[in-house]
């Protein structure tokens, strides 16, 4: 089993690695590319086991360490 | 006075904060590794600038996880003074006890210059000695000191005088320029409610003697030695 993790700034939250990338972007010639939002992505292997319990446990250690609530979002996925 | 100064793997600044206390200001100071549990005996605490477990994942993030940082918590709770400096200041809003985030420059650039600081409140223990109106010249260096907070947060920390420093100009000035980092408000430094947990990005102790080209950092710790001798005759 696998747990797949998305960390992305917050929208509020001043983003300025995802301008700089957008910028680059457009200089390259993709033309109409939107907001680009940089963020951190992680793997995490897992027993075998029960999928909830560790969605759960997982939930945990992503709010209260793999993201800061203050200025990320996360999302989690478990397969 | 006693200080505790904090050394984690990869912490940079701890010898100069060190040097600072005991060699400039001539008050007792001892360095605590990440791993010790303690603080009995000590007055004040210091955590240092530095790349504490080289910023993985966010600056300060594992940092505060670390036994000494435990020891921490309670010192504060109890109404102890502590001061973050740099990334001293990260770690302690990752831990909860200051509010906000510090995030990537705004310009992306690692910034390393003397700027103005400039003291919007100076009723906290690390204010107190310095001189209304006085801007303090002190250096910066750090690629992650924008500070961030959310507006409720923002108006709360002004409310309740928790706003300690902003940059500013030389002439005293807040403007967006004089901003070195894209920090909301300005904001360079703040206080908790209780006033005795302080954090700021710019490093006092590396302006703490002429030979360094400004001794106004020396005010903070002075600041916080009056306060902490004024508790003891307090309690005399």
């Amino acid at each position: 089993m696998k747990a797949k993790i998305i960390v992305t700034p917050k929208k509020a939250v001043l983003d300025p690695q995802g301008k700089t990338v957008q910028n680059a972007l457009a200089q390259m010639g993709y033309q109409g590319i939107g907001a680009v939002h940089v963020g951190k992505y992680l793997e995490i292997e897992l027993p075998a086991g029960d999928k909830e319990s560790w969605r759960q446990q997982l939930e945990q250690a992503c709010h209260k360490f793999l993201s800061n609530p203050v200025i990320e979002d996360y999302h989690l996925e478990i397969e | 006075m006693n200080f505790a100064i904090l050394q984690f793997p990869a912490s940079n600044c701890d010898q100069d904060a060190l040097h600072a206390v005991k060699d400039v200001l001539g008050h007792s100071a001892r360095l605590l590794w990440h791993k010790d549990h303690s603080l009995a005996g000590f007055d004040a605490v210091i955590i240092p600038g530095g790349f504490s477990y080289g910023d993985y994942l966010r600056t300060g993030a594992i940092a505060r996880f670390s036994p000494i940082m435990q020891a921490v918590q309670a010192f504060a709770a109890q109404g102890g003074p502590v001061l973050g400096i740099c990334n001293g200041f990260q770690i302690l809003c990752e831990a909860g006890l200051l509010p906000g985030a510090l995030i990537r420059n705004r310009s992306l650039q690692f910034r390393c210059e003397h700027i103005f600081l400039k003291t919007v409140a100076h009723d906290s223990p690390v204010t107190n000695q310095i001189p209304e109106g006085k801007l303090l010249r002190v250096p910066i260096a750090h690629g992650e000191g924008c500070y961030f907070a959310e507006d409720a947060t923002l108006e709360k920390l002004k409310a309740g005088r928790q706003i300690l420093w902003k940059y500013a100009n030389a002439d005293g000035e807040e403007t967006d320029q004089a901003n070195p980092n894209g920090s909301l408000w300005n904001i360079a430094g703040i206080c908790n409610e209780t006033r005795n947990v302080a954090g700021l990005m710019p490093h006092p102790e590396r302006a703490s003697e002429p030979v360094l080209g400004s001794a106004d950092g020396r005010l903070i710790f002075e600041s916080l030695v009056s306060w902490l001798q004024s508790k003891v005759a307090k309690a005399a």
